[in-house]
């Protein structure tokens, strides 16, 4: 076994997602099974090889992606906060998070 | 009207006055209304928008000056690209009624080119998904055959362009989410190079994989499309710089002489034998035309499926970090903040995602990250030298999109395992960031439709085109 229904339950905690019984032991087979065909990778030697950190990059430059940092007017934020659950504009409201 | 129109047959029918665009698009909503309730490719339409674009467009006509490139061409939008305005779900309850501020940098520039946005198309969520089975408004149907899938995540768009819903439409593709559904359609479908189109305005999946692209009734409306959307974005710093070719004069140019590497390796165990028939006749069909055809090995493809789940989760756990019930989309509410973000989490998000989100977390957690992440992104790179190594002997490789045709509904769902190895010979082009075309390649049992994938070299979009174009008109599709 790769993954254990306790390494679901720790990763999901992490990702703050509620899962019920059910999906929990389902899930847990399920990326059993991925894990276990992803040992696969195991087969090949990686000890000099470099990680793939950006993609075609050789075509692009530091100077060709970086923009000078200016201030431009930007004044969405009463279209985005009708997009919330609960705006108290201009704030977002959520649940109490200090305890007095 | 014909059911399936070109943007050429839209333009002259628009120039001759034989039909106005506002006409066009009624046309197209009634046909709309007429096959959707059963294939279930758009989600949402947007008619006032695409009536007032329709008028702007006549006004253009009626003034007699010259018409933008896509004047009048009714279009269809996946539902993972924003659009302002105009509700944009991800294919997800999460973002039920979410309602974008602004327009995904690609649909602007289609709309400032005269297209006539009709509304938005169904796919898996969060464009996770092979077969658009993962929405949570239900799958869409194959056109070709009702009782089988459109292939995902872009299930709706392909399938909306094949159906005659649409003339164009955009995608997008992480793993294979434009090729395969193309494929399983009957229509082309292109995945341009990493950093060609701007991500602007896309809801983002996996960064490092995700691209926009169109889907057309011919390569030359692909074309078309990529022309206009192609190009450096100041607001997506991973869009290039490198100048965007002429690909309209690119794709009529002779492809003799060219030389078209096979990889061996996507021939292999796992494949229907009557798409490799098709395949195998779409070759010959190169060689007819004047190609060089070289057999070729790319050593780590068998490993790609492998790779992709592992970063495309990591980079999924992340990105889907943002719907936490704050600022957009769904909240469920529960007694202190941590407890809302679990329960509207829990509650919005589909099971494949939830799977997915589980798998990434898990992958980039401490202790496993250099098992699995590290080791991905390593293989990664030995994936992407295949393609370097390919590219230097050969102008483009030439394999099938998928290993089957389109399946039966409900017959994948059981096993994501499964599912996963629908997109063994896409991955690895994402992987690589290179460009990849699918083009139908005949049919199978008199109505299933195969692809043939042609992979570019990157930046190399012109050159696919030019490949894919010269075998639609030898007649491939036919195979």
């Amino acid at each position: 076994m790769n993954i254990t229904r306790e390494d679901v339950l720790r990763v999901a905690d992490l990702a703050y997602l509620d899962l019920s019984e059910s999906e929990l032991e389902t899930y847990r087979k399920q990326i059993d099974d991925v894990l276990e065909y992803i040992g696969k990778l195991n087969e090949l030697d990686t000890a000099n090889v470099e990680p793939m950190a950006q993609v075609l990059a050789d075509d692009q430059t530091a100077d060709a992606t970086l923009r000078d940092d200016i201030v431009v007017p930007c004044r969405v934020a009463p279209e985005i906060l009708k997009q919330a659950p609960d705006p108290e504009p201009p704030y977002f409201r959520v649940p109490k998070v200090i305890e007095r | 009207m014909p059911t399936n129109q070109s943007i050429t047959a839209v333009r002259e029918a628009l120039k001759a006055r034989k039909i106005s665009a506002r006409e066009l698009a009624r046309d197209y909503y009634q046909r709309i209304g007429a096959r959707n309730p059963e294939l279930n490719a758009y989600l949402t339409l947007s008619e006032d928008r695409a009536y007032a674009q329709a008028d702007r467009v006549d006004t253009l006509v009626a003034a007699g000056g010259p018409l933008p490139l896509l004047a009048g061409v009714p279009m269809a939008v996946k539902d993972v690209i924003s659009t302002r305005g105009v509700r944009t779900t991800c294919g997800s309850k999460i973002l039920e009624n979410y309602i974008p501020p602004y327009d995904a940098t690609a649909v602007e520039r289609l709309e400032a080119a005269g297209a006539i946005i009709l509304g938005k198309t169904n796919c898996d969520e969060f464009a996770m998904g092979s077969s658009n089975e993962n929405s949570a408004y239900g799958p869409v149907r194959n056109p070709e055959a009702p009782d089988r899938v459109p292939g995902g995540s872009s299930g709706g768009s392909a399938a909306a362009v094949a159906a005659g819903l649409a003339v164009v439409s955009l995608g997008t593709d992480t793993g294979g989410s434009i090729r395969q559904p193309g494929a399983f359609c009957g229509i082309p479908a292109m995945m341009p190079s990493y950093g060609r189109v701007s991500r602007y305005g896309l809801i983002a999946f996996a960064s490092s994989l995700d691209r926009i692209g169109p889907f057309a009734n011919n390569v030359r409306d692909v074309a078309t499309v990529l022309q206009i959307i192609a190009g450096r974005d100041a607001n997506d710093s991973t869009s290039t710089t490198a100048a965007v070719p002429d690909y309209a004069a690119a794709i009529d140019k002779s492809v003799k002489g060219l030389r078209i590497g096979i990889p061996k390796e996507y021939f292999g165990a796992g494949m229907d034998p009557e798409v490799r028939k098709k395949v195998e006749a779409g070759i010959e069909l190169f060689r007819k035309l004047g190609c060089e055809v070289r057999e070729i090995r790319m050593p780590h493809t068998d490993y790609a499926i492998a790779v992709y789940y592992i970063i495309a989760t990591a980079e999924a756990s992340s990105n889907l970090a943002r719907y936490d019930g704050v600022r957009y989309g769904l909240r469920v509410d529960g007694d202190s903040l941590l407890s809302m973000y679990r329960k509207t989490r829990g509650t919005g998000f589909g099971a494949e995602v939830k799977r997915r989100i589980v798998l990434g977390t898990y992958v980039l957690s401490a202790g496993y990250y250099d098992a699995y992440y590290l080791k991905g992104q390593k293989v990664r790179s030995l994936i992407a030298q295949d393609f370097r190594d390919a590219f230097a002997k050969v102008d483009a490789l030439v394999t099938p999109t998928s290993p089957v045709p389109a399946f039966k509904l409900g017959e994948r769902t059981a096993d994501p395992l499964e599912m996963y190895l629908a997109d063994i010979y896409t991955v690895t082009g994402s992987l690589a960031g290179v460009p990849g075309i699918s083009v139908p390649c005949g049919k199978i049992c008199g109505k299933l439709p195969v692809g043939l994938q042609i992979f570019g070299p990157p930046f190399g979009e012109g050159r696919a085109l030019q490949l894919a174009h010269a075998f639609e008109q030898a007649g491939g599709a036919t195979v």
